[in-house]
């Protein structure tokens, strides 16, 4: 916890906004697992930066400091942090400073205030010789124009960052095949890059990211230059590659739909302003401004939603146990004004779905097991992480709401056509 | 209005002053490149012009093309047939001696160049000066500096044949487009390799179309350093105007015209990859591995 005095001793007064107190109250557990945090960064682009610091660092606002110094201001106050193996996907439109940002974590853009700690390192204090080691070693970067040096040959372009750690030939070589190979390029290692399409070309570029094995990528729009059948194929790729070996990865985009399909969190930047950090679903279901609203207008939020964030634990469920009286059963449906009940077995696993129309039925019938006669045919759960858009369907048709179970088979809860239509009504 | 700023005289004492006080330090230039340019002659001379002729002839075959080839022959068997031979081998040594050195200072000034602006600026207005000046006004102070001969012949063609150099290493470097360096830098790459490994391979094509200009510039002004006794074909051109000789000034014209066109064609080709391949099987006997699956076991040979 090294960065708190820190923190204040940069951002003196001025600084101390509501956003800090959050962070002070960070329990220490949440922080161990932040590969990357963000304390008050700014970076302000001009001549007279020395006058606009005092001028932040004094408290006025983004305007005033622009008006009198004439500086930008391209990141303003960012404070966030990015978890340990997260695809974390930072959005904008052009000119919002996620480039920048991004630049920031590995200083190919020198930050001018705040603090940004990797794995507990402060990047902004390090001296250049670190700096180096930790580009070297801990963080590989993907362009969005692929930066493949045209004199080099596709095995050359992936063995770059080693050749430059002085890494010996051989095994530079191997090592390199080794990530040509992850990305499925083995054959074109002798190739030029120029003789090679875009989407090639950019498996290149994040074979070369991978070759010094980097527990952080940061991705520039790496796949903005695609066409957008290759850009889903690339972002499959990495979420395969993801999956395979699980780093931190920090993507910049400008493209909703890749951002929603790739990220486990986004942060939404207006104006040199992180104005949103959440999860997709959070952000579309709560945006914090019109600016985020707009951007998430045209949305398709079947796509975005999956079945367990629409599941509602609104209904009565009952312990299949060994008698379990079937009065006490009605009477409670009866007290709570409830139609439907759902039959859990102790570990909560979904057994069925009763009526009390299908209890007395069952009753009247007799037998010795009446719940399992009163189940309600064709009520098979659906799994919580299918996307709404394949749900939509059944739960239309469906007389009942439809019960949603997670992947160990334990009830979640249901959905009904009228918290279907709230879902997508609020969201549009 | 009389207004009288005596810069002429300025400049002739400024060069009395150096004759006066630095003569040992400019005789100690003079005997490096004097032991350097002659050397490069006396190399070039020695071989027999058939196995000269013969060699770039095979040098054009390669890098340019068989059309080059026998182009590059049949006109230097030209040279040979008008009796220039001497001379050409003369003036090839000081254009090749001037250029080297024009070089070995004008690459490192334009690295300078483009990671200063301070230097940038500092040189830009003397580069132009270098550039511009009437090429025979440098004869006098360096025949004054160095005497007469290959000498201030060789040095009044570094100043004036090293601007291209310097500047199209500057503009190569500083246009190597953000990417790239960010790339560089983003991989860990300290300075030096940042430049070395990055910056310069790129600018490779700007720099030689450089080197190309300074060599150039180089022959032409060793025509003209001939007025202090350089020698070479400027000698024949310039015996060729003194006695109205159209005939002879034609001749070493001609010889100049010829030893540029190769110069240019082959100094171009270098910057590209060269016309002819030896065949594949040649390239696999000699250890030079271009196919992926070479490569590869290659590398799985290495690993075992």
């Amino acid at each position: 916890m090294e960065f708190a005095p820190q923190l204040y001793a940069r951002g003196n007064g001025g600084l101390m906004t509501d956003k800090d107190g959050a962070l002070g109250s960070g329990d220490a557990a949440a922080l161990s697992a932040d590969k990357i945090v963000l304390n008050n960064i700014f970076k302000v682009f001009g001549s007279n930066v020395p006058r606009a610091v005092e001028m932040i660092q004094a408290g006025h606002g983004k305007d005033s400091v622009q008006a009198e110094t004439r500086c930008t201001i391209g990141v303003n106050n960012a404070s966030f942090s990015i978890k340990e193996g997260e695809i974390f996907v930072v959005m904008g439109l052009s000119g919002s400073g996620k480039s920048t940002l991004l630049r920031l974590l590995n200083r190919l853009i020198e930050p001018t205030l705040g603090s940004i700690l990797v794995g507990g390192q402060d990047v902004t204090s390090m001296s250049k010789r670190d700096l180096i080691e930790l580009r070297r070693r801990d963080m590989s970067m993907v362009f969005q124009s692929f930066a493949l040096l045209p004199n080099r040959t596709v095995l050359a372009n992936t063995a770059f960052g080693l050749e430059v750690a002085g890494v010996a030939e051989k095994e530079r070589n191997q090592k390199a095949l080794h990530a040509l190979e992850a990305v499925g390029l083995e054959r074109y290692a002798a190739s030029r890059p120029d003789e090679l399409s875009g989407g090639m070309r950019q498996r290149v570029g994040l074979a070369r990211a991978l070759a010094n094995e980097p527990t952080i990528l940061l991705m520039d729009e790496a796949f903005s230059a695609l066409d957008p059948l290759i850009r889903t194929e690339m972002q499959d790729e990495l979420l395969r590659l993801q999956a395979e070996h699980s780093r931190t990865i920090v993507f910049v985009s400008h493209d909703l739909d890749e951002a929603m399909r790739i990220g486990d969190r986004i942060a939404i930047m207006q104006d040199g302003v992180v104005v949103q950090v959440g999860t997709p679903e959070e952000i579309v279901m709560s945006p914090a401004n019109d600016y985020v609203r707009s951007f998430f207008r045209n949305v398709d939020v079947t796509q975005v939603f999956r079945a367990g964030d629409v599941a509602r634990h609104s209904q009565i469920t009952l312990i299949d146990r060994a008698g379990l009286s079937v009065n006490a059963a009605l009477e409670r449906m009866r007290a709570h004004d409830r139609d439907i009940a759902i039959v859990v077995a102790r570990d909560k696993r979904y057994h069925g779905m009763v009526s009390a129309d299908s209890l007395r039925e069952a009753v009247r019938f007799g037998g010795a097991d009446p719940y399992r006669q009163a189940f309600l045919p064709d009520m098979a759960p659906i799994e919580s992480d299918a996307p709404l858009a394949q749900v939509m369907g059944r739960v239309a048709e469906s007389r009942w709401p439809v019960p949603v179970v997670d992947s160990k088979g334990r009830y979640v809860g249901t959905i009904s056509k009228s918290s279907l239509l709230m879902t997508l009504d609020r969201a549009a | 209005m009389d207004f009288d700023l005596s810069i002429g005289a300025a400049a002739s004492a400024a060069v009395e002053y150096t004759l006066d006080n630095f003569s040992p330090t400019l005789d100690a230039i003079a005997d490096v490149i004097g032991f350097f340019a002659s050397g490069i002659k006396d190399a070039l001379s020695w071989f027999p012009p058939w196995a000269f002729i013969g060699a770039v002839a095979l040098f054009a075959f390669w890098r340019v093309g068989w059309k080059f080839a026998v182009l590059c022959g049949a006109a230097l068997l030209l040279i040979v047939g008008m009796g220039l031979w001497k001379e050409t081998i003369e003036t090839l040594a000081l254009v090749i001696a001037a250029t080297a050195i024009a070089i070995t200072l004008g690459i490192p000034l334009g690295i300078f160049m483009a990671r200063s602006s301070i230097t940038a600026a500092g040189a830009r207005p003397l580069l132009d000066l270098m550039q511009t000046m009437p090429a025979f006004v440098y004869l006098i102070p360096a025949a004054m500096f160095f005497g007469l001969g290959a000498v201030p012949g060789t040095i009044a063609t570094v100043i004036f044949s090293m601007p291209p150099v310097v500047r199209l290493t500057a503009l190569g470097l500083t246009q190597v487009s953000r990417e790239y360096v960010e790339a560089g830098l983003a991989f860990g790459c300290t300075d030096r390799q940042l430049l070395f490994k990055v910056q310069f391979p790129l600018a490779l094509p700007s720099i030689m179309a450089g080197v190309n200009q300074t060599i150039m510039l180089g022959l032409s002004m060793v025509v003209i350093a001939s007025m202090i006794g350089a020698g070479g074909l400027g000698n024949t051109v310039l015996t060729g105007i003194q006695r109205l000789d159209v005939g002879l000034g034609f001749e070493g014209g001609l010889a100049v015209v010829i030893l540029a066109i190769i110069l240019d064609r082959l100094t171009q080709s270098l910057s590209r990859p060269a016309a002819f391949k030896l065949p594949r099987a040649v390239r696999q006997e000699t250890g030079a591995k271009e196919d992926a699956t070479d490569m590869k076991t290659a590398l799985a040979e290495a690993s075992a």
